[in-house]
């Protein structure tokens, strides 16, 4: 069976939304949807407060090349345009929008269940109508895919990959998908491959979801050129490169995009809102969300408009559980602790899990004892030990040589480290003083340039 | 019999080795000034870069070569070092500011309750990156002693209790390690006396009023009832947080007394009696 080469762990997989239906989570009565949910810049507001919009009304317009439109997800009436924290804590622009109650959706979307394949559409036309819908890479990466199928001049893409992986333990979400949104997967897959002009796509899975193969094999075949390639199960399969390693065996250069192997990656639940945006003219302004936690009751697959407060979320399934001590957006792995449970669901949230006291508690570090488990888990073949050490000593130069810009903080170094040393923590600590660092060389180097 | 051969040949490498170094130490002297050595010797050798230059010997050779010591000065040594380094140089010593560390921050525990569990790494960088803050505030000291760490003299402590780092005044040589690795910027090298009565506002929120004030009950809420009072025009207000220019400040401490959250802070004045004026 197909994974990546170096590196990867297997953690417990704990999925207990496995199989629940996605269910369509109660509409908010108040959404707080902010301007930066992607990478890149964030959208500039086109509403003002007091202003009434619809469901799937833009309120943030694109500020630059890598940035995306934003939506409204409910109907009512613009409260406040106000900076609030982000889920990192750092303030960004928000706008809180109050619900009518009566969910009065924009008149251009169709709302009906049936499917539409529809492949009349010229490549450009798809490519416009996925950038107008905001449509960035849900799998948390949050990349606008307008950009993605943009590639550079003299840059040939050849292969487009699904990741359907799901790596992270407890989320479901793009299972529930994979099991109940098929057909429109494989049409989102149908016009992708149309805009890059490909004749074949692969869908990696991994085969913890064996129903999933099985039902995406099933209605891949009614379709031409779409492969469903099962995978090992290893964590971090589902992280770009790695999906890349493992269905085409091609590797990504240090520092490059996928485009520059002639690969483009896209997402599961990113498949599914291309479909919905090109066939059914509907902007991305709901997702589906794992909520998750060993302790919670009901744990399931939601149906989740953006702006939801996460409080919200969890009281959609049964309130958040006392003996809570973390509530984590995303998965376990690579999600981010929230501060506040104001923090609302955005386009990169795929899951919300609460974790126990137990869970969460973080183990006493011990002494280092050169074991190198830390290099054998880490799947970009770094040395993150060594990293711990050099970042430590703020030895900057150094942790640039030994390129700690290509880690992609997938955690597996600290999960296998057995004297528990945050080995992650000082990644990204020395990530950040390098990135900083460097931003200050760079600029020196302008002013000399100006000088001359 | 082949460890006695080593044993010559060592020996002979060690020979003309000897003979090479000699020759090229001979041929290629360079004549330092023996100044250099000597103003080194002087300084108190910490290496700290209060002074702007790499290190003790840098900054001994920039002493002998610049005709005068004007912008010059040694923090870690002070003016006595100063003094005797211009008496031996004959030049004249302009007399220096004297300048310690002060953290713009009263945001103790008590005052400016946690709002996050943080459980990471001990390294206030890490927070100001990562999470911005494990309190309402993300402007104030994050109290995890990256400035205690960096300072080399031992002047800086962090209080368990407060959560916030102490200075000791007679410590500091204002070398100004500290302000750099402080990931918020909050440490500022300020302007003192003899007695080092200073005072300043113990506050960096730039949030408006009512959020400052709702993270920390210590916060300057940009008010601008101590710019008001201040005779001296010392006093400014910039996005809702006071700051007081040491130049024209003349100790007169009625902003203390005005200021309603208490986020002035003064150091070392008597306890005052009736209204008086301390000026310096």
């Amino acid at each position: 069976m197909k994974t990546f080469h170096i590196g990867g762990i297997h953690p417990k997989e704990n999925k207990l939304s496995k199989g629940k239906k996605i269910e369509i989570a109660p509409l908010p009565q108040v959404v707080t949807i902010p301007m930066a949910q992607h990478i890149g810049k964030p959208a500039n507001p086109i509403v003002a407060v007091g202003d009434t919009v619809k469901v799937g009304t833009k309120i943030g317009e694109s500020s630059g090349f890598v940035s995306a439109n934003i939506f409204s997800s409910v109907s009512g009436t613009v409260e406040k345009i106000d900076f609030f924290p982000n889920i990192a804590g750092f303030k960004q622009q928000m706008i809180v929008i109050k619900s009518d109650g009566t969910d009065t959706w924009e008149d251009t979307i169709d709302r009906t269940d049936t499917i539409v394949n529809n492949m009349d559409f010229t490549a450009d036309e798809i490519k416009a109508k996925i950038t107008e819908a905001g449509i960035v890479g849900m799998g948390g990466a949050t990349f606008p895919l307008g950009v993605k199928l943009s590639p550079p001049p003299g840059i040939v893409i050849d292969t487009l990959l699904i990741n359907g992986a799901e790596c992270e333990p407890y989320l479901t979400a793009d299972h529930a998908l994979m099991l109940e949104k098929a057909e429109e997967i494989c049409i989102g897959v149908e016009l992708l491959k149309k805009v890059l002009n490909v004749s074949t796509a692969k869908i990696g899975i991994e085969n913890n979801k064996p129903d999933a193969i099985e039902n995406m094999t099933k209605t891949a075949a009614k379709f031409s050129g779409i492969e469903v390639v099962p995978l090992k199960v290893k964590y971090p399969q589902g992280s770009e490169k790695h999906l890349i390693q493992a269905l085409t065996g091609r590797e990504v250069p240090s520092g490059q995009l996928p485009g520059s192997i002639g690969c483009v990656v896209s997402n599961i639940a990113t498949t599914f809102a291309v479909y919905e945006a090109v066939e059914k003219n509907k902007p991305l302004f709901e997702r589906v969300v794992t909520v998750t936690g060993t302790a919670l009751q009901n744990p399931s697959n939601l149906l989740v408009r953006m702006g939801t407060s996460t409080a919200d979320v969890l009281a959609a399934v049964g309130g958040i559980p006392e003996n809570t001590a973390k509530v984590i957006s995303g998965g376990p792995m690579m999600g981010k602790a929230i501060q506040n449970l104001d923090v609302p669901i955005m386009k990169g949230s795929s899951g919300v899990l609460c974790m126990t006291e137990e869970e969460a508690h973080r183990h006493k570090e011990s002494n280092c004892i050169r074991c190198g488990r830390c290099v054998d888990a880490c799947p970009m073949g770094l040395e993150p030990y060594l990293f711990y050490a050099l970042s430590k000593r703020k030895m900057l130069t150094e942790l640039n040589e030994h390129n700690i810009r290509d880690c992609f903080e997938c955690g597996s170094c600290s999960f296998s480290c057995p004297a528990h040393k945050p080995l992650l923590d000082y990644i990204r600590l020395g990530k950040a003083n390098v990135m900083q660092m460097i931003k200050k060389q760079e600029a020196e180097k302008a002013q000399q340039q100006e000088k001359k | 019999m082949t460890i006695v051969h080593s044993i010559l040949l060592l020996c002979i490498i060690g020979v003309i080795a000897g003979f090479a170094l000699y020759f090229v130490a001979k041929k290629f002297k360079t004549d330092e000034n023996p100044l250099y050595g000597e103003v080194e010797s002087m300084l108190p050798g910490a290496n700290c870069g209060g002074c702007g230059f790499p290190g003790c010997k840098k900054f001994a050779q920039m002493l002998v070569d610049s005709p005068s010591l004007e912008g010059l000065n040694c923090t870690a040594g002070g003016s006595e070092t100063m003094n005797k380094i211009g008496e031996f140089l004959g030049k004249s010593v302009q007399k220096a500011e004297m300048r310690v560390a002060v953290v713009k921050c009263k945001g103790s525990c008590d005052k400016r309750p946690k709002t996050v569990n943080f459980e990471g790494i001990s390294s206030c960088a890490f927070v100001a990156t990562q999470i911005s803050s494990d309190t309402g505030c993300s402007f104030g000291c994050i109290g995890l002693g990256d400035c205690e760490r960096a300072c080399q003299f031992g002047g800086i402590k962090i209080n368990p209790e407060t959560k916030l780092p102490e200075f000791d005044s007679k410590i500091c040589t204002a070398c100004g390690q500290c302000a750099e690795v402080c990931p918020r910027h909050i440490i500022e090298l300020r302007k003192t006396n003899k007695k080092d009565m200073k005072i300043y506002v113990g506050c960096s929120n730039k949030d408006k009023g009512a959020v400052a004030r709702k993270a920390c009950t210590a916060a300057c809420i940009g008010c601008g009832k101590c710019a008001k009072v201040c005779a001296n025009e010392a006093i400014t207000v910039t996005d809702f947080l006071a700051y007081i220019d040491p130049e024209k400040c003349k100790l007169c401490r009625k902003c203390v007394e005005e200021c309603p959250t208490g986020a002035i802070i003064e150091t070392n004045f008597p306890p005052r009696k009736k209204k008086e004026e301390t000026t310096n």
